[in-house]
């Protein structure tokens, strides 16, 4: 295989392939979690979601033969938790971000507990897109091959953005994350429209989860997620509940993700744990630049325990 | 501060004694006949994670093979008060007389303070770390890994079009260096022009970063890819989806990359093993130290993938061969990254030697930085 030199844009090229390859699980939880968020309560627990999705993608996979029923297999096992912790935050005096924590255990130790016949054996991956076959560079046709499960999380994120703001169900969401006595008063469910909430919460991050173990790294091990579910989490403060924002919020993490292996392989050797640490510093920067004391966060619905 | 704490099981074994009298306690925690040897065995991670944990397990396994020898296991015991827990009751419930614990962070404090605590097990720990003064029922045991990767980047070397060859290491300590000096002393006997460029990922196992790095050292051009990361599957795998060759490390990664796979460098811990059940056997002593390459057999080659030519199948056997009846990878002149020189004309360090084990620098012709 013959490579092309490409010098000093091998770091921007990387950090874009970067950007596209990482950010797909981000983008799904921080799609899952902006909806269960806007509708009023956190599942922190999106993390082991993940890592169950993960794993139930690769086990369903590997039995099937069908990648992409280990896709929907992942996003109903993380429905089910999503419903769980649902069903649970309905009882009353329950608080969401503990039983969040506790799921998010739950759901990391019941992974590795039914994921330990799957670690050795290699399961059918979900096939890419070329869509680099314009280019002779070989970089950038890898860059392009592009994972269909990212191009659905852009088509959501539209489509989530736009019925936050233009459907009755959007409306019903937003509603009752803003102001439960309302919701109550227009005859709606609180519970029920959570409950449905973040059940689909769920279902997007077990997709995210499979397309960890299915595309990218693509291989199903204990230490796969290294708590990118956490980070999600995080991105949709940072997004403050857009979900378009949370797709450029995604890419953004995935592009300074891929910033610390494309630096060394320029060149640019020194200081390694400083790039490497390049997301976590982003975030710090982002979260001072943009908090001021004088006012609450912007566009944080205001049901969510962590604003009430 | 003594890292041991009273455990639920030794709670529930005091209670099992105090409950059925002494007599029928002990039989309870010894079950095993007097002359079988149960041996305890911890791991830090999955056993099959094939890297470094399943290289203990495959020797734990050919160790269950020996006659009157039982193998008790226990994976994914944090270096932390845990494995000292999980070595007693090793030791207090299955009798284990024998104990390997297989991290880094296992010896010190928890190795060390358990074989004080009991005198008569032996505890054996997978890193050079035993010095005069520890316990004598305490002990080290490794293998030269290094002499196995010169292999493989003898090897990569007659294998590469574009004089590059791409390292993904996790974290700059002795080991990691010597292994990605040895294996580009190993590219560099055979090939001169070709240079290693290293990644270093700062983590043990972290599967998204060590993809990253995989797929930055191939858009920069590297043809071949090894690494020294915990569990190399992920490696192995991205660099057989880019279509480039590999070499292995730790354990057999030869399945993961059915075109791409040159060899790769393993561990034989099953020498060892089978060579302390032996002694024990026998009623001889430990030694408290021991550590080796091809001439004491504790490090092999992953039997030669598809990946692998002619030629360079050739090459590195005869390489081993040498390499085998000791002589040195080490031979001057060597220059150390900044130019400065290691070993001038004619000196050179003896293979498995403790300068080799101190390694902090990273020697002409590595791309790639320690800090």
């Amino acid at each position: 295989m013959i490579e092309t030199e490409l010098g000093w844009l091998t770091v921007p090229l990387a950090m874009l392939a970067g950007a596209i390859r990482v950010s797909t699980p981000f983008l799904f939880v921080s799609l899952g979690e902006c909806l269960t968020e806007k509708s009023g309560r956190i599942n922190l627990g999106l993390e082991g979601t993940l890592v169950f999705g993960a794993m139930t993608g690769y086990a369903t996979s590997y039995h099937t033969g069908s990648p992409w029923l280990g896709v929907l297999a992942a996003g109903i096992a993380g429905s089910l938790f999503g419903a769980l912790h649902g069903f649970i935050c309905k009882l009353p005096k329950v608080n969401d971000i503990a039983i969040g924590i506790a799921l998010m255990l739950f759901g990391t130790g019941l992974a590795f507990f039914f994921g330990k016949p799957y670690i050795q054996p290699q399961a059918p991956r979900l096939p890419s897109i070329g869509l680099g076959s314009w280019s002779d560079v070989p970089q950038i046709r890898s860059a392009l091959d592009i994972n269909p499960l990212f191009l659905v999380g852009i088509v959501l994120a539209i489509a989530l953005w736009w019925a936050f703001k233009n459907t009755r169900w959007g409306l019903i969401v937003r509603m009752t994350g803003d102001s439960a006595p309302a919701a109550r008063a227009m005859g709606y469910s609180v519970d029920l429209v959570r409950f449905l909430a973040t059940t689909a919460g769920g279902f997007l991050a077990g997709v995210g989860g499979a397309f960890l173990s299915l595309s990218y790294p693509g291989a199903w091990t204990e230490g796969l997620s290294s708590g990118q579910g956490l980070m999600a989490v995080a991105l949709v403060i940072f997004a403050r509940w857009n979900p378009l924002a949370c797709f450029g919020a995604a890419l953004l993490f995935g592009a300074a993700g891929a910033l610390g292996p494309a630096l060394q392989s320029v060149g640019i050797t020194q200081g390694y744990y400083f790039f490497n640490a390049a997301p976590y510093l982003l975030t710090l920067f982002i979260m001072i630049a943009s908090v001021s004391p004088k006012r609450s966060l912007k566009g944080a619905p205001g049901e969510l325990s962590i604003t009430k | 501060m003594s890292a041991f704490t009273l455990s639920r099981r030794s709670l529930l074994k005091s209670a099992a004694i105090g409950a059925l009298g002494a007599t029928s306690g002990i039989s309870l925690i010894r079950p095993a006949r007097a002359e079988s040897l149960t041996i305890g065995i911890v791991y830090v991670g999955p056993r099959d994670d094939f890297g470094w944990n399943q290289a203990h397990a495959v020797a734990a396994a050919a160790l269950k093979q020996v006659p009157d020898v039982t193998v008790v296991e226990e994976e994914n015991v944090p270096e932390t008060a845990a494995c000292a827990q999980s070595m007693e009751s090793m030791i207090s419930l299955d009798g284990a007389k024998l104990i390997f614990a297989t991290s880094f962070g296992y010896y010190s404090p928890f190795v060390v303070d358990l074989a004080k605590k009991y005198p008569e097990v032996q505890f054996r720990h997978a890193a050079p770390l035993w010095k005069e003064g520890d316990p004598v029922n305490a002990g080290s045991y490794f293998g030269q890994l290094d002499q196995a990767h010169y292999i493989d980047g003898i090897a990569a070397g007659l294998s590469t079009k574009s004089n590059k060859i791409g390292f993904v290491a996790a974290k700059p300590i002795g080991t990691v260096l010597l292994n990605i000096n040895s294996f580009t002393l190993g590219v560099k006997k055979v090939n001169p022009a070709a240079t290693v460029q290293v990644i270093f990922t700062g983590e043990w196992s972290m599967p998204v970063r060590e993809a990253e790095a995989a797929n930055a050292l191939v858009d920069a051009g590297c043809d071949v890819l090894t690494c020294h990361v915990d569990g190399p599957k992920v490696v192995i795998e991205t660099a057989e989806g880019r279509g480039v060759k590999s070499c292995g490390h730790n354990a057999s990664q030869a399945p993961l990359a059915p075109k791409g796979f040159i060899t790769g460098a393993e561990y034989k811990w099953e020498t060892i093993y089978k060579d302390y059940a032996a002694k024990l056997a026998k009623g001889e002593a430990l030694p408290n130290f021991i550590g080796g390459g091809f001439d004491k057999d504790f490090v092999q080659n992953t039997p030669y993938g598809a990946g692998a030519t002619p030629e360079a199948i050739a090459a590195a056997d005869a390489a081993r061969a040498e390499v085998k009846a000791g002589k040195p990878i080490f031979v001057g002149p060597i220059k150390k990254q900044d130019g400065s020189v290691l070993l001038g004309e004619g000196q050179s360090f003896v293979n498995s030697s403790a300068e080799l084990n101190a390694t902090d620098y990273l020697i002409e012709g590595v791309i790639g930085s320690i800090t």
